[in-house]
C-alpha cells in the first residue's frame, strides 16, 4: 500500500451512517467494506426520465453509487470475472444528481474528478452527501482486487456491460479521496483555486496568437466541465 | 511464410500484455517524478498508480477498468511473407480483439457512436483501427497495439507560422491546463505533439508521438529535440500535479513529430497519453517465431520519410 505521507486514513463501513459521513475530512484517504453499486446515464436515464422501478431493496443494501463501468465478462456457469473497476468523469452526471440522490437515499457519490463547483453546495451538501474521489485516475487494478463478489446486476441485457447497474460486494475498497464535506467545501474547487492563482505568469512574455477563435474562452481559470 | 494464426496469436499476446503490463520506461520515468514531487496529494496519487501496475502485474488484471480504444499499428516489412492476404491479417487482429475483450477482460467499451449499440467485443464499424506501414530491406512484421483512454486531453489548433515557437508553447499550456484540471487527462503522461501536416496528419503525428515513442526518446532533429525538453520543463512548471492537486508533475517527457505543411499555416495537435500508458509490440520474424517488447519503434527513418529516397528506392532506379 501506498504510504499517505501526512494524510489521514479512514476505513468506512457501508451503509455509511451520517455520523460517519460528518466525520469525513477533505484530503482524507478512505477504503470502503459494504456494498456499493454503479449507475450512470444509462441507468438514470431508465428510473429517472422512463420511470422503470429501482431494484427492490436498492435503498437498503447500499447509499454508495459509483460512477462506474467495470471490465466485466459472463463466464460460462453464469457468474461474473470482474478485472479492473475503473471510475468515469461525474461531471457529465450532474444534471440526474439532485433527483438521483432524493429517490435512492444515496449519501456517497464516488467518481472521477468531482462535480461542478455549484454542485457540492446546491446538490451534495443539503441532502447530507459527499463526494469521494478515485485516485489516479487509473487505479482499475487495485479498486478491482478490492471487490469481492458481483451480489447482483440490473439492465445487464438493456444497456450492457459498461452502463448496467453492478452491485459489488467490496472489502478494503480503494483508495478514495474526500473531496467534498457536508459543508459543501471541496478539496479539488480549492486545489483549483492555488493552481489558478499561478496560472498568469506563465503566459509572461509570450506573444499573442494570431488568430483568436471565436466563441471560445479566454479566461484559463475557468474549468472545461 | 507467416500464417494468420500466427498473427492473431501476437495480436492477442499484445492486447493482454498492454491491458496488464506498464511499459518499463514509462514506469521508471513516473518513479523519477515521485522523488521529485512536492505536493502531498499529488504525491500519494503517483505512490498509489505504482501500488496499482504492481497489483496488476500480479494479478493479471487490467491496470485500469476503461480499456479506452484498443487499437493497432502494423508495419510490414518488405520482404515480409503471409499467407492469408491483407484482408486476412485484419480479420486475425479484429478476432484476436475480440478475444482479448472476453479473457483479460476488457471493458467493451466500442458503441455506436449514435445508436450506443455494442458488439460487446471492442469490434465494430471502423473499429479497431489498424494503421499501416511498411519498411524497407526487412522480412518481419511489427503489430503495436495501443489502449488510450478516449476523452480528454487532446486538441488542435490551426496556428500561423509568426506564432512561432511562442504560440506553440501557449496552446501547450492552454491544454494542459484545460485538462490538467481535476486531472481529466490523467496526467502525468507522455504528451505527444503533431506539428505541420494536413489537418488529419497533424492529429496522427501527434498521436504516434505519444503513443508510440518510448520515455526518452529524443526526434533526430536536435532543434526539435531541444523543444521535446523546453516543453516538458515548461508542462511541469505549470505548478499542477496528478488530479490536478498542486504539485509539479504533469509531463512524463515530450514527443514532438513533424510534417511538410501549407506555406501559410503551422497547425498543432496535443495528445496526452494517461497514467496507463498502455502499449505492446509483437515482432513476428519471417520464420513465425514471435518476439515481445514495450517500445513500438514505429518512427524508423523510412517512417519519417527523412530523405527523398532510401535504400530500397535506389535499389528500384537501379534496376530500371
Ligand atoms: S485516461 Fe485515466 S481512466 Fe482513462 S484509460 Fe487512462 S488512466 Fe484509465
Amino acid at each position: 500500500m501506498a504510504e499517505p505521507k501526512g494524510l489521514r486514513q479512514v476505513r468506512l463501513k457501508l451503509p455509511a451512517s451520517p455520523q460517519d459521513i460528518a466525520a469525513l475530512q477533505l484530503g482524507s484517504v478512505v477504503y470502503l467494506d459494504g456494498v456499493v453499486y454503479t449507475a450512470r446515464e444509462g441507468v438514470y436515464e431508465r428510473v429517472l426520465v422512463r420511470g422503470e422501478p429501482l431494484p427492490e431493496g436498492l435503498c437498503e443494501i447500499s447509499n454508495a453509487n459509483f460512477h462506474c463501468s467495470p471490465a466485466a465478462a459472463l463466464e460460462p456457469d453464469g457468474s461474473y470475472a470482474i478485472g479492473g473497476v475503473t471510475a468515469t468523469a461525474s461531471f457529465r452526471f450532474s444534471k440526474y444528481m439532485a433527483e438521483w440522490l432524493d429517490r435512492t437515499g444515496t449519501k456517497i457519490v464516488i467518481g472521477k474528478a468531482g462535480m461542478p463547483r455549484e454542485d457540492y453546495q446546491k446538490v451534495l451538501s443539503p441532502r447530507g452527501a459527499v463526494y469521494l474521489t478515485t485516485v489516479g485516475y487509473g487505479t482499475g487494478a487495485l479498486l478491482g482486487r478490492g471487490v469481492k463478489r458481483v451480489r447482483e446486476v440490473h439492465w445487464l441485457e438493456e444497456l450492457g456491460i459498461a452502463q448496467a447497474m453492478w452491485m459489488f460486494e467490496v472489502e478494503n475498497f480503494g483508495p478514495f479521496i474526500v473531496d467534498s464535506d457536508l459543508a459543501g467545501n471541496s478539496l479539488f474547487a480549492q486545489q483549483g483555486d492555488l493552481v489558478n492563482e499561478r496560472i498568469a505568469r506563465l503566459y509572461d512574455g509570450l506573444k499573442p496568437p494570431a488568430l483568436h477563435r471565436y466563441g471560445e474562452t479566454d479566461d484559463r481559470k475557468r474549468e472545461v466541465m | 511464410m507467416i500464417d494468420n494464426a500466427t498473427i492473431e496469436e501476437a495480436a492477442y499476446e499484445i492486447m493482454k500484455k498492454a491491458a496488464i503490463d506498464i511499459p518499463e520506461d514509462y514506469l521508471e520515468g513516473i518513479r523519477g517524478m515521485v522523488d521529485l514531487e512536492t505536493g502531498d496529494l499529488s504525491a500519494f496519487v503517483l505512490k498509489a498508480m505504482l501500488d496499482n501496475y504492481e497489483t496488476a502485474t500480479e494479478d493479471r488484471r487490467p491496470m485500469c477498468a476503461d480499456t479506452g480504444l484498443p487499437r493497432y499499428w502494423v508495419k510490414v516489412g518488405d520482404a515480409a511473407r503471409f499467407s492469408g492476404g491483407f484482408t486476412g491479417f485484419e480479420r486475425a487482429l479484429r478476432a484476436a480483439t475480440a478475444r482479448a475483450t472476453h479473457d483479460v477482460p476488457l471493458r467493451p467499451n466500442r458503441v455506436h457512436p449514435l445508436w450506443r449499440n455494442e458488439h460487446n467485443n471492442n469490434v465494430g464499424i471502423n473499429a479497431p483501427e489498424v494503421e499501416w506501414s511498411f519498411e524497407p530491406d526487412v522480412d518481419w512484421i511489427d503489430i503495436t497495439t495501443v489502449h488510450k483512454g478516449g476523452l480528454f486531453g487532446t486538441d488542435y489548433r490551426m496556428l500561423f507560422p509568426g506564432d512561432g515557437i511562442d504560440g506553440i508553447k501557449r496552446f501547450f499550456l492552454d491544454t494542459l491546463i484545460a485538462f490538467g484540471k481535476r486531472g481529466l487527462a490523467c496526467q502525468p503522461a507522455i504528451v505527444g505533439v503533431g506539428l505541420g501536416g494536413s489537418k488529419d496528419t497533424c492529429m496522427q503525428l501527434g498521436k504516434q508521438a505519444a503513443c508510440l515513442r518510448a520515455v526518452g526518446d529524443r526526434n533526430p532533429d536536435p532543434k526539435i529535440a531541444e523543444l521535446e525538453l523546453e516543453l516538458k520543463e515548461l508542462g511541469n512548471s505549470i505548478g499542477m500535479g496528478a488530479m490536478g492537486f498542486v504539485g509539479s508533475s504533469m509531463v512524463v517527457d515530450c514527443h514532438i513529430e513533424v510534417g511538410f505543411t501549407h506555406t501559410g499555416g503551422m497547425p498543432m495537435s496535443v495528445h496526452t497519453f494517461c497514467l496507463s500508458s498502455r502499449r505492446a509490440t509483437a515482432r513476428i520474424a519471417a520464420d513465425g517465431s514471435i518476439a515481445y517488447r514495450s517500445d513500438p519503434q514505429w518512427f524508423t527513418p523510412y517512417m519519417r520519410r527523412e530523405t527523398i529516397e532510401w535504400p530500397s528506392q535506389r535499389a528500384l532506379d537501379k534496376s530500371a
